[in-house]
């Protein structure tokens, strides 16, 4: 890794995480003895389905606790933080897009959009959230409920919302997973593009070679994390 | 977004649930508070009539509660007579002479004081003759003094006033025995004024009307009591009735002679013959006796084989206190389970939600909402269901209330006015609602809190 520690955005160092097994007995999913993501870096996030990605990304933005390591955003240590300051981090500083159901449907695109404001203390910019749309191409859905847009308008409102809240980390599961060939380029061009228009650090992952191709920073995950090399050995 | 607007988007979300849940809400605190106003009204109008002005009513041995409906609220079924001349030992000082020499007849030792005379200084007794009716209203025969001494209002303190004519008096020239006076709403029912005629029907709302009839010269200004329901006659004019006059009884057996029960001749409407008083029955005597001589003498007339007295407060009172009283408490009690019973479906309503919900709970925390702010949706959501369905309900209670006047106010003279607060439990309706639904909420909410973020994502 070329950053040192210390300009870097996110820094991971000997995180663990387990599971306990059905049969009993605890399972190491995660150990990553090293990783980080310098500020406004786009890396994408590679592996076997099970390798972990989702459990690392989960760990990353604090939705399930690491059990050891050491997890730190510009600088601050985040393991040391109650679940609820965990919350209050995540709101302010990181957006979230996932492979599926992304958006609530009692609420309509532009409420899913200022929705992701309205967790973190701070103003409530109902322009900053018609922009967002707007630049998705979406100034004309604004008031559709999710079930009134198509699968793909509904992952760019999903885009428009992580974004929403100015995070300085975007992690992306899989968004284009169950978007056609065509659409998935150009839905990984706007995320690229928002990312880089906002200087948002993006933390990608997916399975199509396609979309890695257009990335610099590849990571594969069998290679960060060494609980996959003790299991397949 | 706050989290108020995002409970709001979910419950229109689910807007027949929601609606529903509501509505039973509604439906069940609209008969809270119409339980709350009627019962109230009730127990108010029976406060407020029994505080009479009078200490106790004399009359037949009979059941008590019966003589005072009879006479203080013009209900229920007449009761039997007492003798006038049994009146007249309540008379004060030498009243008993002077009544004597005014009738005249047949009467013992007409020279004495009456027995019970020294117990009513300063006090009155006013008889009443009741028993027929004019249309659907009790006519009520008595002296002048009922509307002369007695008082109303609720600290009974205001004389009867008139709002056409005058009291009738004891003897006319124009009209004799035969003046009247009615209630407001006797006047306002049968479009009386001062100088209608009404007649007096035997018996029973259907019974035969008497020939001779009364000439209204006063109508009552209402009162908010029983007494707007009635028509009043002369005493002195209704004896003269035909079926008014009390036949001569064997002293032994106290049987009736055959033959006895008739009038005295008389020369026209103005002739001054009265009926002698051997043949006068009251059915009722409102006694004020002397300061505290109430409660020694209820209790010598009690003993008496002959009547009975009694206190229509204390009658009152013990209908409260017996019957109306736990009644409300069972009705409350049974409206208030309805309110429970639709708690637990805004409970369900919710809970049942919650596994669709899951994922919306678990896309919410990972856009930064901690378990409280989860929490709080979900008690926001059941909390506005109670209060938008309790609130509309209370409206609808408080409607109802005035609708219900044309059934209540004829019997209890007491108006419900839209949002007359007629209990005081009525102020815990909003507590009680913010308590419910909070506990409706809650399990849900806890449900909600514990919502494994990972697993749903
Ligand atoms: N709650 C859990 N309890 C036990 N094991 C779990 C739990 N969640 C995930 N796992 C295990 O952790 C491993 C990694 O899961 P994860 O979802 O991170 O994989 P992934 O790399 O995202 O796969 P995919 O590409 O299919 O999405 C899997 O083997 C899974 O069985
Ligand atoms: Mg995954």
């Amino acid at each position: 890794m070329s950053q040192s520690q210390d300009c870097a955005l996110l820094s991971i160092c000997d995180l663990k995480k387990f599971y306990d097994q059905p049969g009993g007995g605890k399972l190491t999913i995660l150990d990553v003895p090293e990783f980080q993501i310098a500020r406004g870096e786009q890396v994408v996030l590679r592996g076997e389905s099970g390798s972990g990605k989702t459990t690392l990304l989960h760990v990353i933005s604090g939705i399930v606790p690491a059990d050891s390591g050491s997890i730190r955003l510009e600088g601050v240590e985040l393991m040391q933080f109650s679940e609820a300051k965990r919350d209050r981090i995540r709101a302010a500083k990181m957006g979230y897009v996932f492979q599926t159901f992304n958006l609530l449907p009692a609420f309509t695109a532009l409420e899913n959009v200022r929705l992701g404001m309205s967790f973190a203390r701070g103003e409530l910019d109902i322009e900053r959230a018609k922009d967002l749309l707007n630049r998705v191409g979406l100034h004309d859905r604004m008031h559709y409920l999710p079930g009134q847009l198509s699968v793909g308008q509904q992952q760019r409102v999903a885009v428009a919302r992580a974004l929403v809240n100015r995070p300085i980390l975007l992690l992306a599961d899989e968004p284009t997973a169950n978007v056609d060939p065509a659409n998935q380029e150009r839905m990984i061009e706007l995320i690229a593009k928002q990312c880089q228009e906002e200087s948002v650090a993006l933390l990608l992952v997916t399975h199509s070679d396609a979309v890695a191709s257009r990335f610099s920073r590849v990571e594969q995950l069998s290679e960060i994390n060494r609980a996959l090399r003790t299991a397949s050995v | 977004m706050n989290l108020l607007s995002i409970a709001l988007r979910n419950l229109r979300y689910r807007k027949l649930a929601s609606f529903l849940t509501a509505l039973s809400m509604a439906l069940g605190v609209a008969l809270v508070v119409l339980v709350l106003t009627i019962s109230g009204v009730i127990e108010k109008s029976l406060e407020k009539t029994s505080n009479v002005g009078y200490n106790l009513i004399v009359g037949a041995k009979g059941s008590p509660l019966q003589l005072v409906f009879n006479t203080v609220f013009f209900l229920s079924q007449p009761v039997e007579n007492v003798p006038y001349a049994y009146y007249m030992e309540y008379l004060p000082a030498d009243g008993r002479q002077k009544e004597y020499q005014r009738i005249g007849g047949e009467l013992k030792e007409p020279e004495r004081s009456g027995l019970y005379s020294f117990l009513m200084q300063g006090g009155f007794a006013i008889p009443l003759c009741m028993g027929d009716y004019v249309d659907e209203f009790r006519c009520v025969a008595t002296t002048p003094d009922y509307f002369g001494l007695l008082k109303h209002g609720d600290l009974n303190d205001q004389d009867y006033r008139f709002s056409q004519g005058r009291n009738f008096v004891d003897y006319s020239e124009d009209y004799g025995f035969f003046e009247a006076v009615v209630g407001s709403q006797v006047a306002d029912r049968l479009g009386l004024k001062p100088g209608s005629q009404i007649f007096a029907s035997h018996g029973a709302e259907s019974g035969q009307a008497h020939g001779q009839g009364f000439v209204v010269v006063g109508i009552l200004e209402p009162t908010g009591s029983p007494n707007d329901r009635g028509a009043f006659v002369n005493i002195e004019g209704f004896y003269l009735l035909e079926g008014h006059v009390a036949p001569e009884r064997d002293e032994e057996s106290g049987l009736e002679k055959r033959g006895t029960a008739q009038g005295p001749q008389r020369q026209g409407v103005l002739s001054k013959v009265r009926l002698p008083v051997e043949k006068r029955e009251v059915t009722a005597i409102l006694l004020k006796p002397n300061g505290f001589a109430a409660m020694s003498m209820e209790k010598q007339i009690n003993k008496t084989k002959f009547a009975q007295a009694v206190s229509p407060i204390g009658q009152i009172e013990g209908l409260l206190g017996v019957f109306v009283r736990p009644l409300r408490w069972a009705f409350l009690g049974l409206t208030s389970l309805v309110v429970i019973v639709s708690a637990i479906s805004i409970l369900v309503s919710i809970y049942n939600s919650m596994n669709d919900r899951k994922k919306d709970i678990a896309v919410m925390r990972a856009l930064g909402a901690s378990r409280d702010h989860i929490t709080a949706i979900i008690l926001l959501e059941s909390l506005l269901i109670a209060l938008a369905g309790g609130l509309v309900g209370w409206l609808v209670g408080h409607a109802l209330g005035p609708l219900s006047n044309a059934w209540t106010m004829p019997t209890t003279g007491v108006k419900i006015d839209w949002f007359a607060v007629q209990s005081r439990w009525e102020l815990w309706i909003v507590p009680g609602l913010v308590f419910l639904g909070t506990m409706a909420g809650a399990i849900p909410a806890m449900a909600a809190y514990r919502t494994p973020v990972a697993r749903n994502l």
